[in-house]
């Protein structure tokens, strides 16, 4: 399945640039939701067998399927280690996060 | 244009309301019966049933659900009707914020009853009063054919689009939804060519997918209520054409924000809000045969609020007075606060009364009002303070 596209969000600097309420166009990202990330999930991919549990058991479905490679989109990824643990082949491990 | 066919027929104001929602042709009706409101939403359920409407009527479990499910209906680009009264309204008053925060413009018609303890299911604005901060267009209408009428004006100033806000049309508990008057129906086709269909940019749709009713940092929340109080402010001249549209449609035209009578060469005028309103027309005739001058302000929005048309009035009467069925516990009534920021906006030297009363149902006399016009009649050139007065105690107190 196809990733929807993720677009760069701009600030506004005019009232008028805000949307009537709370509602906006879909596939912007205007806060990163990973900030209080810990350990972060590093995959790696000579070990990986492609077997597709990490994207199974992801709660906020931050695993990237990308022609038999596996990548983690960091803006969501929230670093709880399911995959990591999940994982038949020990191809991720959490390494700390340096501040 | 069409020839307007008169179709008069003898109804309770809670008839009004259910013919005057018909007429705008929600597509969802989400309500609760409450006493004084009960009529109106077994009417629609009715009209619902028989198929002279084509709308979906929600049974909920209470008033806090309708206004939900309302607000849901209104995200996927429903115009949505919903009714209540005071502790209902209350319940609802959580999601009041959500709805216009949201820019879902609900419309809601709201039958002004007292508010427990002591339990009351009689008449007083206390309800509705309480909630002038929740972000919603309040109006107050005099008698059932204006809250018919006003019903199917509220659609068009709340779907707006400089508005988008939701809208409660107020009706005075039993004196307006209980009574009977004769009220013109107008015509489906007519209602038709003045309400044009529902549009809003915010609802769910797979073409235009929606990030919907989302939280805010504090980086972005004030701009958003810096929006929601342009656009209340905005909604004034929507009102103000609206009604004149409205006129020119249906031959009755209600003044826009307020309704000044007899006002212009008047030294004391009473403020009113609702179906007091129309007593108060009567004892003022009485006083101006007898060469008194005085006259009436009816204030039919609360919210956005008449300043200018208030600071307009103080610049040419001496005696201002406001009857309030409310009382903001520990000031005075909020009528009277909100008349009375005007005023000193204006400068305004006129002498000033605020008249506390006709709460939990009690009725207004005629000689009570008259009472009223010879206080501030008297008070003009007195020196004497502004006062707030529960004018009709029925006993001795300590003060």
């Amino acid at each position: 399945m196809d990733r929807p596209i993720k677009r760069d969000f701009k600030r506004p600097t005019h009232i008028d640039d805000y949307p009537v309420g709370p509602q906006y166009e879909a596939g912007f990202l205007a806060e990163k939701n990973a900030g209080w990330r810990t350990f972060r999930p590093i995959i790696d991919n000579e070990k990986c067998i492609y077997c597709l549990i990490c994207y199974l058991v992801c709660p906020d479905g931050t695993i990237i399927k990308n022609d038999g490679e596996i990548d983690v989109d960091y803006d969501y990824c929230k670093g709880c280690g399911v995959c990591a643990h999940e994982c038949p082949k020990d191809a991720i491990t959490m390494v700390k996060e340096e501040l | 244009m069409l020839e307007m066919k008169k179709n008069n027929i003898f109804i309770s104001g809670d008839e009004a309301v259910a013919h005057g929602t018909r007429l705008s042709r929600p597509h969802v009706i989400a309500a609760y019966p409450i006493t004084p409101q009960t009529i109106t939403v077994e009417r629609l359920s009715e009209m619902v049933e028989n198929g002279e409407m084509e709308a979906d009527y929600m049974h909920v479990e209470s008033e806090h659900s309708a206004l939900s499910a309302a607000m849901g209906a209104s995200s996927v680009g429903a115009r949505t009707f919903t009714a209540t009264s005071s502790q209902g309204l209350l319940y609802m008053a959580e999601a009041m914020h959500y709805a216009s925060g949201g820019r879902y413009p609900i419309v809601m018609m709201n039958a002004n009853r007292s508010v427990a303890l002591p339990w009351s299911i009689y008449g007083d604005q206390r309800d509705s009063l309480s909630l002038l901060d929740s972000g919603w267009i309040q109006v107050y209408v005099e008698d059932a054919q204006e809250a018919l009428d006003m019903i199917i004006q509220a659609y068009k100033i709340a779907e707006h689009a400089k508005v988008l806000t939701p809208m409660m049309v107020n009706l005075d508990g039993f004196i307006l939804t209980h009574t009977y008057e004769m009220v013109e129906i107008p015509e489906q086709e007519m209602v038709d060519m003045f309400l044009p269909k529902f549009d809003t940019p915010n609802k769910m749709s797979f073409e235009n997918p929606k990030n919907m009713a989302f939280s805010s940092q504090p980086d972005d929340n004030t701009e958003f209520k810096y929006q929601q109080n342009k656009a209340m402010f905005d909604s004034i001249d929507v009102i103000e054409k609206t009604d004149q549209d409205f006129g020119e449609q249906f031959g009755r035209y209600y003044k826009g924000m307020v309704e000044e009578i007899m006002c212009d060469d008047a030294d004391a005028v009473l403020v009113t809000l609702g179906s007091i309103t129309g007593t108060v027309r009567v004892v003022a005739k009485q006083l101006r045969a007898k060469g008194l001058k005085v006259g009436i302000l009816k204030i039919r929005y609360m919210r956005p609020f008449p300043e200018k048309e208030i600071m307009e009035l103080s610049r040419k009467v001496k005696a201002i007075g406001v009857i309030d069925k409310d009382i903001s516990f520990g000031y005075e009534g909020t009528i009277y606060t909100n008349v009375n920021s005007a005023l000193s906006k204006a400068n305004a030297s006129v002498f000033k009364k605020n008249f506390i009363g006709g709460l939990g149902g009690r009725d207004i006399t005629k000689a009570e009002i008259e009472k009223m016009f010879m206080d501030l009649l008297e008070g003009i050139d007195s020196g004497k303070q502004a006062t707030v007065e529960f004018f009709n105690l029925k006993v001795e107190t300590n003060d």
